[in-house]
This record gives C-alpha cells, sequence and structure tokens, in this order.
C-alpha cells in the first residue's frame, strides 16, 4: 500500500516548509515514527516521522525545495507491497545526491564522521542490530556505530565494540568545531550549484545585514593561559564523570567574559536609534560550527551560573546543536558572543558580529611559545589571542580595550587552583 | 536410609535431595509437636520415594497421616490445621495430582492472611515431587510453578541442591503463610551434595549466583540448573564465561541478583522445563526489559518446552521435550556470540 506523505504543518501560522535534508533515500526501509526527512521553516527545522513502516519509495520534493503544507512530499510503501526492487531502484535520485551515493555506512552530506549515534539517523538495515546497550554506550562513550566494524553475527555491533572503541577513539563530544583530524566535510562537486537551504539563506541575510549596518572595529590581546590549563587538567577527569560531558576552556572563558562585562557594562549593549541600550540580562552566545551550518545557541543568564554549570549548560546545547535539535527558545536573546575558534588552530581572526549586539570574542588556539617574563626570563608559556570585534557605533576603542585588558587579567588570573 | 538426629548434628554430612528432605522432615517432627505430615501413601508406606518411611512407628497415626486419594481434602484439610495452630506438611504426592486442590490452594491457603484481615495466618507447606526425564510421561513428569506463580499470597520454591532443600524447607516450615515446595524428582536420587549440620534456614526469594562469567547469564531452577552448569564449565573451555543463576524461589523472585547480572553481562538466557508461554522465564523478560533494557546487548532469549499437552512417554519424545547440557550450551554459545 503506498502511502504519500505531505508537507506538514509546523506551528500555527506557517504555510509552508522546506525539504533541509532527506535522512532516507529512495529504497530505504524506514520504521513508523522514525524520522525521515528533515523540515525547516524560517523559525526551526523538524525532523518528520515516518507515519507508517516501509519502504522509501519516491522523493516528490528535492533538497532545498519549498513548497505548502499539505503538498505531498514522497510515497513509502508499506513492507508488503515493496517487492518490485526494479522500480525503486529507477526512482532512486541517484543524481540529485550531492555526495557519492555509497553504502549505508557513508556519513551523510551534513556528516560529522565522529558524531555520536543517533537513532534518527542510522538507516534501518543496521538499526535492526543495534541493541539498546549500544545505543546508550554509543549516545555516552560518544562512539558513531556505523563506523564500527562488528565482530557480533552477521557483523553486528556489540556492546563490547562500542565500549573497545570508546577506549581507542578521541571523543568529540564537547569540542565545539568539528575536528579536522578526524572528521570529513561534504565536499561539493566541482561544477555544481548547491542550492540554499533554508539555514544559509538566514546565515547570508543577516551576515549582510550586521556588516552593513555595524561599523566593525577590531582588536587582540594575548593571553597566557599556562595556570589556567592547569586548573582545567585537574578538573577534568572528575568534571566528565560527574557530568558526562568534557570539560574544555569554554565554561572558563565565558566566566571570566560575564565578569568583565559587569565591569564593562557598554559592552554588553546594543546600538538602537534612540540610543544605546545597555542590557540587563547577560546572554552568552555560543558560535557552534557544523560542517554546513552556523548555529549560535544561547546560555541565559551566564553571569549567574558558576563554571562547570557553564560546562554543562555549553555541553548540552553543543549536542542539541550536533543533532540538530536546537529549538528558537535556545537561539534567541544573546547579549554578547564568544566564539571558539582556535579548535583547527586559528590564532587570528575577524569575526562579523551577531546583529544587535556589540561585539564578539574570540578563543583562538592555545599553542605554547617562549614568553618574555619577569626579570627578563624566557619561558615556555601556553598562550592564546582573544579577537574582539566591535560595533564601532556602541563602543570606542578606549572602552573595548579596557574590556580586552580585564578579561586578559582574569584569565591570566585563573588556577593553578580553585573551584569550578 | 536410615537417618538419626545423631547423625545430622554431628557435622556436615553428604545426601542426595531425597535424603535432604527426609532428614529435614524428620528433624522438624522431633523438634516441633505442631509439625504434622499428611498425604497419599505418607504413612504405611512410607512416601513412594521412602522419604517418611517408618516416620509412622516413631511419630504415630495422629502425625503421620494416610489420606484418602482426594487432594482436595488433603490440602483443605491442612489449611484449617494450619489456621488453628498446627505446622502441617502435605504431600501431593505428584505434581500431577495437585489440580483438585487448586481452589484450596489458591482460593482459600494464598488469601487466608487478606481474608481475616492478619487475624490468621496460613503456616502451611505443599511439598511436591515435579518434573520430567524419568519416563513419567503423562502423568508423572508435569512442572506446575506457572499454574501458581501468578498468586499474590502464595510463596513457590524450587530448590536444586541439597544443601538449599534443607535450609529452604526449614524456612518453609517456619514461615508463616502458606509455601508450595517443589522437589525435582530426578534430581531426587542424582544430584548429591554436602548439607551442613544442625538446623539452618535459607531466605525463601534468594536466588544463588552459582557461577561467575562475564558474557552471558544463565536463569535457571531445578534440574536443568546442574545441566546448565555442566554446559557453562564445558564453554569455558571454548573461552565463552557464563554466569549461572540458581533462582531456587520462584516467588518470590530475587529480581536484584538477576538484574545485577543482566546489567554486568548484557545478554540474558533463561532455562527452564516448563513450557514457555507465560512460563517462568516470561515474567523474568518482562522484569529484564522493563528494568534493564538498555544495558540489553541481545534479545532475550528463553529455552523451554514446546507448547504441547504432556511430555511424550517414547523416549525420543521425551528427549526431544526435555532439554539436555548440550542444547542448554548450544544456546548459550549462540547468544555469547550474538
Amino acid at each position: 500500500m503506498p502511502t504519500t506523505v505531505t508537507m506538514p504543518q509546523l506551528g500555527e501560522t506557517v504555510t509552508e516548509g522546506t525539504v533541509a535534508q532527506w535522512l532516507k533515500r529512495p529504497g530505504d526501509n524506514v520504521e513508523k515514527y522514525e524520522p525521515f526527512v528533515e523540515v525547516s521553516t524560517d523559525k526551526v527545522n523538524a525532523e518528520v516521522p515516518a507515519p507508517v513502516s516501509g519502504v522509501l519509495r519516491e522523493l516528490l520534493v528535492k533538497e532545498g525545495e519549498t513548497v505548502a503544507t499539505g503538498t505531498p512530499i514522497a510515497v513509502i510503501d508499506s513492507v508488503e507491497a515493496a517487492t518490485d526492487t526494479s522500480r525503486v531502484e529507477a526512482n532512486r535520485m541517484a543524481s540529485d545526491e550531492p555526495m557519492p551515493g555509497g553504502p549505508s555506512a557513508q556519513p551523510r552530506s551534513n556528516g560529522h564522521a565522529a558524531r555520536p549515534a543517533e537513532p534518527a539517523f542510522v538507516p534501518a538495515q543496521v538499526l535492526r542490530g543495534v541493541s539498546p546497550a549500544v545505543r546508550r554506550l554509543a549516545r555516552e562513550h560518544s562512539v558513531d556505530v556505523r563506523a564500527l566494524k562488528g565482530t557480533g553475527s552477521g557483523g553486528r555491533v556489540t556492546a563490547q565494540d562500542v565500549i573497545g572503541a570508546a577506549a581507542t577513539t578521541p571523543s568529540v563530544a564537547a569540542g565545539l568545531v568539528v575536528s579536522s583530524g578526524t572528521s570529513t566535510y561534504a565536499q561539493p562537486l566541482p561544477g555544481t550549484t548547491i542550492p540554499l537551504n533554508q539555514a544559509r539563506k538566514i546565515i547570508a541575510q543577516r551576515m549582510v545585514e550586521s556588516k552593513h549596518t555595524a561599523p566593525h572595529a577590531w582588536s587582540t590581546v594575548e593571553v597566557d593561559v599556562t595556570m589556567l590549563w592547569k586548573w582545567r587538567d585537574r578538573e577534568k577527569a572528575a568534571f566528565e564523570r560527574e557530568t558526562g560531558y568534557k570539560l574544555t576552556l569554554l565554561p572558563f572563558f565565558i566566566r571570566a567574559v560575564v565578569q568583565s562585562l559587569a565591569t564593562f557594562p557598554l559592552v554588553n549593549g546594543r546600538f538602537a536609534n534612540d540610543g544605546i541600550q545597555v542590557l540587563k540580562d547577560v546572554n552568552i552566545g555560543i558560535a557552534i560550527g557544523l560542517a554546513s551550518n552556523l548555529v549560535v545557541p544561547v546560555v541565559r543568564n551566564a553571569d549567574r551560573l558558576t563554571i562547570k554549570a557553564l560546562g554543562v549548560a555549553a555541553g548540552e546545547l553543543v549536542n542539541k546543536a550536533r543533532k540538530n535539535k536546537l529549538g528558537p527558545d535556545d537561539l534567541a536573546g544573546g547579549t554578547f558572543t564568544v566564539n571558539n575558534n582556535g579548535a583547527n588552530g586559528s590564532i587570528l581572526s575577524a569575526p562579523i558580529i551577531n546583529g544587535g549586539q556589540a561585539g564578539i570574542v574570540t578563543m583562538e588556539a592555545v599553542v605554547k611559545r617562549p614568553v618574555v617574563v619577569e626579570g627578563d626570563a624566557i619561558a615556555i608559556r601556553q598562550m592564546m589571542n582573544c579577537c574582539l570585534s566591535l560595533d564601532h557605533r556602541v563602543l570606542d576603542g578606549y572602552t573595548a580595550s579596557g574590556f580586552l585588558a580585564d578579561l586578559k587579567r582574569r584569565l591570566e588570573s585563573m588556577g593553578p587552583d580553585g573551584t569550578i | 536410609m536410615a537417618v538419626t538426629t545423631s547423625d545430622m548434628t554431628a557435622s556436615a554430612q553428604t545426601m542426595n535431595n531425597v535424603e535432604a528432605v527426609r532428614a529435614t522432615l524428620y528433624d522438624a517432627l522431633r523438634s516441633d509437636d505442631r509439625v504434622i505430615i499428611l498425604g497419599e501413601d505418607v504413612g504405611a508406606r512410607g512416601n513412594v520415594f521412602l522419604i517418611t518411611k517408618d516416620f509412622i512407628d516413631e511419630f504415630g497415626e495422629r502425625r503421620i497421616i494416610d489420606t484418602p486419594i482426594a487432594e482436595a481434602s488433603i490440602v483443605g484439610i491442612a489449611v484449617g490445621m494450619a489456621m488453628e495452630g498446627l505446622r502441617p506438611i502435605a504431600e501431593i504426592q505428584f505434581a500431577d495430582f495437585i489440580y483438585p486442590a487448586f481452589n484450596q490452594i489458591v482460593g482459600e491457603a494464598a488469601k487466608t492472611r487478606y481474608r481475616s484481615n492478619g487475624e490468621y495466618t496460613c503456616p502451611l507447606v505443599i511439598r511436591t515431587p515435579y518434573g520430567g526425564g524419568v519416563r513419567g510421561a503423562l502423568s508423572h513428569s508435569v512442572s506446575v510453578e506457572a499454574l501458581f506463580y501468578h498468586v499474590p499470597g502464595l510463596k513457590i520454591v524450587a530448590p536444586a541442591f541439597p544443601a538449599d532443600v534443607k535450609g529452604l524447607l526449614n524456612a518453609s516450615i517456619d514461615d508463616p503463610d502458606p509455601v508450595l515446595f517443589l522437589e525435582h524428582k530426578k534430581t531426587y536420587r542424582l544430584i548429591k551434595g554436602e548439607v551442613p549440620a544442625g538446623h539452618y534456614t535459607i531466605p525463601i526469594g534468594k536466588a544463588n549466583l552459582l557461577k561467575e562469567g562475564t558474557q552471558l547469564s544463565v536463569v535457571s531452577y531445578g534440574l536443568y540448573v546442574h545441566w546448565a552448569l555442566e554446559a557453562a564449565n564445558a564453554l569455558d573451555a571454548e573461552g565463552i564465561s557464563v554466569e549461572v543463576i540458581d533462582l531456587r524461589s520462584i516467588r518470590p523472585m530475587d529480581r536484584g541478583t538477576i538484574l545485577q547480572s543482566v546489567e554486568k553481562t548484557r545478554k540474558l538466557l533463561i532455562v527452564h522445563e516448563d513450557n514457555k508461554f507465560g512460563g517462568v522465564g516470561a515474567e523474568i523478560s518482562a522484569m529484564v526489559a522493563e528494568e534493564a533494557l538498555f544495558h540489553l546487548d541481545a534479545p532475550i532469549r528463553r529455552l523451554c518446552a514446546p507448547d504441547v499437552p504432556a511430555m511424550g512417554y517414547a523416549e525420543t519424545l521425551e528427549h526431544e521435550y526435555m532439554s539436555s547440557p548440550a542444547k542448554i550450551a548450544a544456546a548459550m554459545r549462540e547468544l555469547a556470540t550474538f
């Protein structure tokens, strides 16, 4: 029995939706309630569950296409009906796939190869062998089940396989940027045009808006984080054991930023036509780079949180971002932004300010450098640059450099002891 | 088979299961005047397995009572005795004959405490030999535990080792509520073991972790415990590490021991002689699925008898119905390598 699936109405006032990504290909098995397509509106992305179990026969709408709610977008054959495999093959939209249409174990086009196993993305034929224990362990240890070679019957990935992989593979659970060493960026084919998806359209629009309306100015400081690094190292294991998240420098950095914002409230301001609004709430946006997207979820009232709580909040937001589960509440209300830009080795950048804010500050790569210290001695220290972009309508260099100097002083006085 | 108290208290003794039952009953009769044994052929005949042989001579017809072939009466009379302060041990000659007493067990004994708002209890033990593998065919082979384990208010024990027989039978006699005491008849003379001297009890509702392992948990009771253990030991040589749990009590069930084991090994095989549908394994499976789903790395497996009306008399049919160490080992191997 073929079942036609239509574009769902995602929200009361929503009249159309864009197929952001097909999570299944024609010929793939889908289970009832299993997400098989990602739909985006101007607000949110949502995974749409399959209404029936069966084989996905036909995709009626291409990725990036926007259609009215109620428009048929796909046809699913219930299992009994889908015996004519040649027809399924004929309907395969292979030419529309930006990636080489490989076997199911290939990462999807938004592909983080090392993303934690997420049932929604695991094709049904693999899903059948994924036991509850494997799912749980894969999630806990951030292991991608699809990348493992199973030692169970029929090549099934066993719980032991996941534990073995977790012991040998570095985890990416709380890194903010997909690390270059382990991930596969989706590489488009030269000579093709990638249609604009909803997220890309919004990013483009906002970047242009910010860059055109806010006159950007830049400033950079060098920060000695040797002591902070030691402190982080000492807290790392306990934090991970307690919370399940990796402890990066980010929560320490946010803590220093919110304290500096308290000293320089103007930096937590915004330019409006009737004046400069100095904001009460301190909501810190965290720029998270995904392979095909950029999201900036917000830690609300970050000035009221401990380093530990900031670490948990950031970890949760990163997880949600990876799983495409951020809702409108996670993304709204930011007053200042931090960007952990250094994960891939960048030491200097000039970020674009998130619209409606006065600035954005980066954490560049931490590198060991010979540094002249007190008494004109040369020591090996762990150094990190912090680059601030500021809206020159709101701030001048005087305040900006005061803010940066304060931030530098705070970061350098963190560690090697303390309580997170 | 002569057993005396002095033999019993001297030191630990090696006994088979029949001897363990006999010795425990004997001690109970000696130490507590309220203990009474009643059933078919328990007196002059001394029980069909000679468990109560000569008891009637020592304790008399008022405490060792031969009854008519009327199971409803055996249990019904025992319920009355228990409610009025005696400690009756009723015997159903074979579990296959227990059905006429179903109302007395389920409708009366199990509900006495509740119905009387705690004013009366029913400290009754119903002993009965069960199980196959002895060419007992249609009416001397059944397992009845699943018919009764649904019933709140009734305890069910099914020990596999002589020392457990003694400890659990003592606990059953001491228990203020009714206990159905199941003795696997094939283990009666097959299984021997050390039995500690003196009076001791083993708590009802406590399983026994017989063998530790890492790759797979096996839960069983009765005769199949011995076969599961044999299979698990054989698989050690293949490098397959199997944990074996002897349930000992069917109700209350030791959920903690099972869950702890499954959370460690992530795989569960349940082996029992009773047929599969609605058997004890069904309850264990459901419990593990409810409590430990996210620890499971394989579907729960039940190795049970086929759903047929009875065990056949023909040797081939009996073999087909019964499991064996080899069949259990095969299931273990399959699940361990899943």
